[in-house]
């Protein structure tokens, strides 16, 4: 394994003037048709939000998924299993006053309010392919910054080989009340995981504060790997030394492995990964009945990237 | 008397046409049953009786046809969401199952009514059922799998889920072309066996909901709940019958 700091260190980006102006029309033209000017909340995150935002020189230029889109169907089972019950249910989750506990193998331990997290960390645009392991894919432009920038202000120690993160455990929540999942939603990375540069602690979608039912206030964004990794609502973060619990691994182990890296060579159980659905362009009418089911890319297309951290795996047997 | 009830179901077209025939099958002419309950076509007493023969089928024609109609009118204004194909999928499929546990439930009905009725709405809801069944499995291989033979049939092979609902289809297909009176009278006592399939048709279409499922396991177990109920009435059945033959 690689030293998770030299990994953190590398960074080589080229910026053209051709890429960020078809980003900008791209995310113009994003917005435009979803119509939305922001969303009310999330205080201490809106003025973590510069506008404009940033742009990230190694956006995906595919076709945004449009706000509308990516922002009415997720996976947030702790607001309701169905995809379309988050965005019903988006209330119920309290995002104001926000903390986040970090404990574990580091030196600056310790519990932190949503302003303390994002205050050192500039916002940058990045636009990201999202792959769901049920074969769907979206493109969607997050706000945030890289979860490696963070994680070192909590100075992690010589133990700290993994990172496990916790979703709020809140038992209002409607879809709490069933036992779907060992509450609470946990994942984890490992650390030269964490650090990779392409690893984006968000607080943003589309230059607006990210709603309840997209993770709000604090999500990961680990766009290497399936969804279910890019844990939402975080509220403890914590440095282990043994590999982490992970909530779907937990529930069904042979169908979830850890690492989870986006792999069309690997068949899951319920779905083939060959292909996926790009959920972007029209869902209404004839022409949604037709949309393109693509091929998917091995680490989700950035394995250019990341595959170096897996370079002497067996990406069979740790899925 | 078997042949009596025989000749009354043949005759009568309440009885003759139906994907999911619960009539007792012929066992010898040891077995009794009351008689009340099988002569069957107008025996609707009242006034009501014949605006009801009329409407019956028409009425519950069209309500069966109201799901279909309304995925039509979705996805033409957008109510699909991010992922219309898979709505439809969705859709199609829990219509499909849904309306083959109301073809199980006619029998049951016929029973705890003590009317004729239920019997000769079982044909057309059976096609009904066999309609959303065809429209899911059309929307899998067309505007999923985009006729990709190769990933369909590593679905069929590797994925339980797809394995059990192909079965399921397959029945359901054979059912529905031997659902004519032509197939019937040609048929004869086979149809009666081939048509008892509607039960292992059913438990795999429920087979492949519970697997597809993941997580949350609660709507696929109501349906199974349902299945259960509906399957004893035919146990109940059963027993009479042998402890008539005994």
């Amino acid at each position: 394994m690689k030293d998770w700091m030299q990994i953190a260190g590398i960074k080589s980006s080229e910026i053209t003037d051709e890429t960020v102006f078809r980003r900008r029309r791209q995310l113009i033209q994003a917005s435009m048709a979803a119509g939305i000017t922001g969303f009310i909340g999330g205080e201490a995150v809106a003025k973590a939000l510069p506008q404009p935002i940033k742009p990230w020189p190694d956006s995906a230029m595919d076709e945004l998924t449009k706000e509308e889109m990516a922002t009415s169907y997720n996976n947030f089972y702790e607001l309701g299993t169905d995809k379309g019950d988050p965005v019903k249910n988006a209330d119920k989750l309290v995002t104001e006053p926000w903390s986040v506990v970090i404990d574990g193998e580091c030196d600056a331990p310790g519990k932190f309010t949503l302003e303390d997290i994002l205050k050192p960390h500039d916002i940058e645009e990045r636009i990201y392919r999202l792959r769901c392991v049920e074969a769907w894919s979206m493109v969607i432009p997050w706000n945030g910054f890289p979860l490696g920038d963070l994680l070192k202000r909590f100075k992690p120690n010589s133990k700290a080989k993994y990172v496990a993160f916790e979703t709020i455990n809140d038992p209002n929540l409607p879809g709490m009340k069933s036992r779907v999942l060992d509450w609470p939603y946990r994942e984890g990375l490992r650390m030269d995981e964490a650090m990779h540069p392409l690893s984006l602690m968000a607080i943003g979608m589309y230059g607006n504060v990210i709603p309840s039912q997209n993770g709000a206030p604090l999500r990961l964004v680990v766009p290497w790997k399936y969804g279910y990794k890019s844990i939402k609502s975080i509220v403890r973060i914590t440095f282990t030394e043994k590999q982490p619990p992970t909530s779907w691994n937990m529930s069904a182990p042979h169908e979830y492995g850890f690492f989870s890296n986006v792999n069309p060579d690997v068949s899951h159980p319920r779905w083939s990964q060959a292909k996926e659905r790009r959920l972007a362009g029209d869902t209404s009418g004839l022409a949604a009945l037709f949309s393109k089911k693509i091929e998917s890319q091995f680490m989700n297309g950035y394995g250019d990237e990341v595959a170096e951290l897996y370079a002497d795996m067996d990406l069979t047997k740790f899925f | 008397m078997t042949t009596h009830i025989e000749r009354a179901s043949a005759h009568a077209d309440t009885l003759a046409h139906t994907l999911a025939n619960t009539l007792p099958a012929q066992q010898g002419s040891v077995r009794t049953v009351p008689v009340g309950h099988n002569v069957a076509a107008a025996a609707l007493p009242g006034k009501l009786a014949p605006a009801m023969n009329t409407l019956l089928k028409p009425t519950v024609f069209i309500l069966l046809s109201l799901p279909f109609l309304w995925l039509v009118y979705a996805l033409f204004v957008g109510e699909l969401g991010a992922n219309p194909i898979e709505a439809i999928t969705d859709y199609t499929g829990e219509w499909a199952l849904r309306i083959l546990l109301l073809t199980l439930a006619l029998t049951p009905l016929r029973m705890v009514l003590r009317k004729p009725w239920p019997i000769r709405l079982r044909r057309m809801v059976g096609l009904f059922a066999f309609f959303y069944a065809l429209t899911h499995l059309l929307t899998y291989l067309l505007l999923d799998q985009q006729l990709d033979g190769r990933a369909i049939l590593a679905d069929i092979i590797e994925r339980p889920y797809i394995t059990a609902g192909s079965v399921g289809f397959l029945i359901l297909f054979a059912l529905a072309i031997t659902s004519t009176k032509g197939m019937m009278k040609r048929m004869g006592k086979r149809w009666q066996s081939l048509h008892k399939l509607v039960y292992v048709g059913t438990g795999a279409a429920l087979l492949h909901f519970v697997w597809l499922t993941r997580g949350d396991q609660i709507e696929p177990l109501i349906y199974l709940a349902v299945f259960c109920v509906l399957m004893l009435f035919r146990m109940k059945k059963l027993a009479k019958r042998i402890t008539a033959t005994s």
